[in-house]
């Protein structure tokens, strides 16, 4: 019934080999990372992931001949359903840190992965909707309701690592609709006092900066006084918003700046992972062979930290490889994204690039002590059903419309 | 025309996108760079250090043979349990796990914990003796037990138990206190250390070097595996030691030492100063302490009244009584104030008067006219007295200070009491003011008692000067040719003719009719002694027994005493005691010479008694 023409992905078809590719990279290291001599979770798990690559090659295949036109229409529709979804999983939500977790049968999926790509597919059929220059903060209304709805949704859960990705595609979208870049600042400005607020000082530096920015820009007066306020706010509420946080995302933070704080307790895991990366060198200690994962050293090595595994047992070598595989993958989905005439493709798949791109930063980063700890797993690589399943429906989604372009 | 504005716009956009990709992953190898290859020698020796522990492995200690090759200690197999450092909660929870096996109380689980955080990087010793059920019934349930070590450790025996427990000592884990002496410096937690008599002495040819090995643990401390490719410290075995000892002796003194009383016995070689026996009673059996002795066993030996710990030949000083007439009647004849045949003014009606004070013989009804020989058989006080006062304090002191009293011997045993000699007239002037003493010092002095307080050890070793005449031998336990060869830097500085006349004299007091040791004498060899009967303060006169066999080529000398052996003079408990053990000791040297064997009177004849 299906022909084998229609089972050939149309468009990007090195995107695609690239995307495949690399998830089958992430099986042999999850297969890897299971390879320890402590009884582990991950023991056994590469056999779930291969079985999630399964699903999603054919949740791929499925989405990636849905018409774009048939996404647009349906953005709104599917953005209601990840609402009603991100709800309940606050009420039926389960996991161990968050209630991320829903559960169907054996199969547990996260709302919040899903919620991105509505998010995402919303987000840009609004922006694509206006015609001509988006100058006014008022005219950001309706993008930043869709955004912020699901960011206090999640970050209900809490889940503060999908909450930042929320934030990276609003202002992404807003970037790639061509937003003036002084709207951006004064939009993320109220972010900034909220990171500054822990020091009075700095803080009072940092907004006497934004009112002379906006002496400068002079927007309108509402506006002006608007973000002058919302300043004002964030930069009060820092230090309420910090006590409100979990003791174990202060530690995060906390151990971010220094290692040293707690070796045993949330620093164990940066300490370990850089250890595990540092003693693999050019080489590695060899596939599925590196001690510090092998003795459960590494914490969270198929998920969070299946970097250090690649660190650990490939060396500079393996992880270069990865890191170029990884930046020829974004490369390609960033040229789709430039050359598609669509304005809402081409906004969609922006902020795809935009999610897997901070996905892999900021994962990366945090093995080797860049970024915080945030648990956001690394694309392709970390194990997870439905982050790899909205990876390769996002991934459908870029090959349609690299398609159709 | 808004649309070629558009384009423009997003091509700048999507250029700078580029670039923060490119410039973000450059970063990230930089990043990667940094660690896995300029800074990877680093974190490779972090990773080893995260994975791999040390741990100890305990040297054997030498084994102690006596002189005939008999065990005197031995290692015997045993087992130690041990927990890996890791944090104080991680430990308690193991040990609570480990409670049931091991019957740990919540106590013993506090105390170990807090040893824990002393030395928080040392392998934590639980049980350094478990027995092999502990030991298989925790390795049924190896993985319940995170972080236990449980090792192979040679385990201290002693044959001969108490009857040898003040000479060889004992060992036990080493103390914290001890640790920090400079004389353990390469010692860590947990290792055994001699903690008293040779033991302790020769700890550092004893105890060996201990190795090291290389095991891998996994995050939650459980050994893996030993890892090989970082090289092992190999265990130096102790070295053994050979004892001049002769065992069989030792264990013949504690089956025959008088029941109900204290005291003890040496024996030494007076040729080259072998200990040959060095018992002390009432004693302890050493093997209890191996493991960590039990506190209730511990506290009854400390409080005991009887002080079983305490070394009775070394350590402890007694008032030396009529044994120390041998040292007046020598330092007397070395300078010229005594001689052969020497007689006193006053003859012994039973006491002397001097000043305001009547100073008594032990005969009441007195001994007549004697000369330094009849004085010394029938240990005669009044002659004393007068011989006291014919050398004078000064030469007195002077005496046996050369003679070494109030030094220790220098026997390779801890803890050795230099006694106790007036070393100078100052010193009586300190003790009780420049008029609160008077001569009279001299005449307690001269009879063994007053301020003079001595060990078995040193009287022997005096009675081996004068039983050879040669150099003074050191008394030492371990056979070694530095100690054979050793001499005291005294010498008697008698004529030999005095010396004979002395020995004579005391073989007189045991072979003749009369003479004060004669009813416990030896029907087998000749043997020269002198009785003693010492005052003191806390009770009935302790007995004194000091002598050496065969007369004629002394092979051992004694000393023995028995606190309070001397109740009424009737009983001299020390003296058959001491004989005794000369004649078994002869006998076993000599086997092939036929041997009377009459039991000696069982009658005491109370007029012949010191």
């Amino acid at each position: 019934m299906i022909s084998r023409e229609a089972l050939r992905p149309q468009g990007d078809l090195r995107l695609f080999l690239l995307g495949v590719g690399l998830a089958l990279l992430g099986v042999a290291m999850i297969f890897s990372a299971g390879q320890v001599e402590v009884a582990s979770l991950a023991t056994g798990i590469w056999r779930r992931q291969l079985v999630w690559l399964v699903i999603a090659l054919i949740a791929f295949i499925a989405v990636s001949r849905i018409p774009l036109r048939w996404l647009d229409w349906a953005a709104g529709w599917l953005y209601g359903a990840a609402i009603v979804l991100l709800v309940a999983v606050l009420f039926f939500g389960t996991g161990p840190n968050t209630r991320s977790w829903l559960y169907f049968g054996p199969f547990g999926l996260q709302p919040a992965e899903f919620a991105k790509l509505a998010t995402i597919l919303l987000l840009a059929r609004t922006l694509s909707s206006y015609r001509g220059k988006i100058d006014r903060l008022s005219q950001l209304a309706r993008p930043l309701a869709i955004v912020l709805l699901p960011i206090a949704l999640v970050a209900l859960q809490p889940d503060l690592g999908s909450a930042l990705v929320f934030g990276a595609i609003l202002i992404a979208g807003l970037y790639w609709a061509g937003v003036p870049i002084a709207t951006l600042f004064m939009l993320v400005s109220p972010g900034i006092s909220l990171l500054l607020g822990f020091s009075p000082v700095v803080w009072g530096i940092w907004f006497l900066a934004v009112a002379v920015f906006l002496y400068v820009q002079r927007p309108y007066l509402a506006e002006g006084m608007l973000v002058l306020l919302a300043n004002v706010a964030a930069g009060a509420l820092t230090l309420p918003f910090w006590r409100s946080l979990a003791p174990y995302q202060q530690n995060r933070l906390v151990v971010f700046l220094d290692p040293g704080v707690d070796p045993r307790g949330a620093g164990w895991h940066l300490i370990q992972s850089k250890v595990a990366i540092g003693s693999g060198g050019w080489f590695g200690q060899g596939f599925a062979q590196g001690p510090q994962k092998r003795l459960a050293f590494l914490p969270e090595q198929h998920t969070d930290f299946v970097f250090s595994v690649v660190g650990e047992e490939l060396g500079f070598l393996g992880v270069s490889l990865m890191i170029l595989l990884l930046a020829a993958f974004l490369q390609r989905v960033l040229t789709v994204a430039r050359t598609t005439e669509d304005s809402f493709a081409s906004i969609t798949v922006f902020c795809l690039f935009a999610v897997w791109f901070s996905h892999v930063i900021i994962n990366i980063g945090m093995t080797v002590g860049l970024m915080p700890i945030t648990g956001l797993p690394l694309p392709f690589l970390s194990y997870g059903g439905s982050f790899l399943l909205s990876l390769f429906l996002g991934l459908a989604i870029v090959m349609r419309v690299s398609a159709e372009s | 025309m808004a649309d070629a504005a558009h384009n423009g716009r997003r091509r700048r956009r999507a250029s700078a996108a580029q670039l923060v990709l490119l410039g973000s992953l450059s970063l990230l190898l930089l990043a990667f760079f940094r660690l896995q290859v300029m800074r990877s020698t680093t974190f490779m020796l972090r990773s080893q250090e995260n994975r791999l522990r040390a741990i100890t492995v305990p040297a054997p200690r030498g084994t102690i043979y006596d002189r005939h090759g008999r065990i005197v200690a031995e290692n015997v197999p045993g087992y130690s349990i041990s927990l890996l450092p890791g944090s104080p909660d991680t430990l308690r929870a193991t040990l609570h796990r480990l409670a049931p096996y091991l019957d740990l109380g919540d106590g013993e689980i506090d105390d170990l914990v807090a040893k824990h955080r002393r030395f928080p990087n040392q392998p934590l010793m639980v049980r350094d003796d478990a027995s092999f059920s502990e030991i298989s019934s925790i390795e049924e349930r190896r993985p319940d037990f995170p972080r236990t070590v449980v090792e192979m450790r040679p385990r201290r025996h002693y044959p001969a138990g108490a009857a040898i427990a003040h000479l060889v000592g004992y060992v036990g884990e080493i103390s914290e206190v001890e640790l920090e002496r400079p004389r353990y410096a390469d010692y860590e937690p947990g290792r055994l250390v001699g903690k008293d008599g040779i033991e302790r002495q020769y700890e550092g040819t004893l105890s060996g070097v201990p190795g090291v090995r290389y095991v891998e643990v996994n995050a939650l401390g459980s050994i893996v595996r030993d890892f090989r490719p970082r090289a092992a410290v190999e265990v130096q075995p102790g070295t053994d030691l050979t004892l001049g000892l002769d065992l069989e002796l030792q264990r013949y003194a504690d089956a025959t030492f008088p029941p109900g009383m204290r005291g003890g016995v040496v024996a030494l070689d007076p040729a080259t100063g072998e200990i040959l026996l060095l018992y002390s009673h009432p004693t302890f059996d050493p093997n209890e302490f191996i493991g960590g002795i039990d506190v209730g066993l511990w506290r009854t030996l400390q409080e005991n009244p009887d002080k079983p710990l305490l070394n009775r030949v070394t350590t402890a000083a007694y008032p030396p009584g009529s044994t120390f007439k041998l040292v007046i009647a020598t330092t007397g004849m070395a300078g010229g104030k005594l001689a052969i045949g020497s007689y006193m003014p006053t003859s012994c009606r039973g006491g002397l008067a001097y000043g305001n004070r009547f100073f008594r013989c032990w005969k009441p009804e007195g001994h007549g006219p004697l000369s330094i020989a009849g004085a010394i058989k029938h240990s005669c006080n009044v002659w004393f007295y007068q011989a006291g006062m014919r050398i004078g304090l000064d030469e007195l002191i002077e005496g046996a200070a050369r003679y070494g009293f109030g030094d220790p011997t220098g026997i390779d045993l801890p803890y050795e009491t230099p006694g106790t000699f007036p070393p100078s007239r100052d010193w009586y002037d300190e003790r009780y003011g420049r008029r609160g003493w008077t001569e009279s010092v001299v005449l307690n002095l001269s009879i063994g008692q007053g301020e003079n307080q001595q060990s078995l050890v040193r009287m022997a070793q005096f009675y081996a000067a004068l039983a050879t005449g040669q150099a003074p031998v050191v008394p030492h336990i371990v056979r070694s040719e530095g100690l054979v060869n050793r001499r005291a830097t005294w010498e008697l500085g008698l004529p030999d003719s005095g010396r004979r006349e002395l020995i004579a004299a005391l073989s007189a007091a045991v072979n003749e009719l009369d003479g004060t040791a004669y009813p416990y004498r030896s029907q087998n060899w000749t043997m020269a002694g002198k009785t003693g009967t010492a005052q003191n303060p806390h009770g009935p006169p302790h007995s004194w027994f000091v002598g050496f066999a065969p007369v004629e080529n002394p092979e051992i000398v004694i000393a023995a005493i028995v606190e309070f052996g001397h109740p009424d003079y009737q009983v001299s408990q020390a003296v058959p005691f001491g004989i005794r053990l000369v004649e078994r000791y002869l006998d076993s040297l000599y086997p092939e010479i036929p041997k009377p064997r009459t039991p000696p009177p069982a009658v005491l004849l109370e007029e012949t008694l010191p």
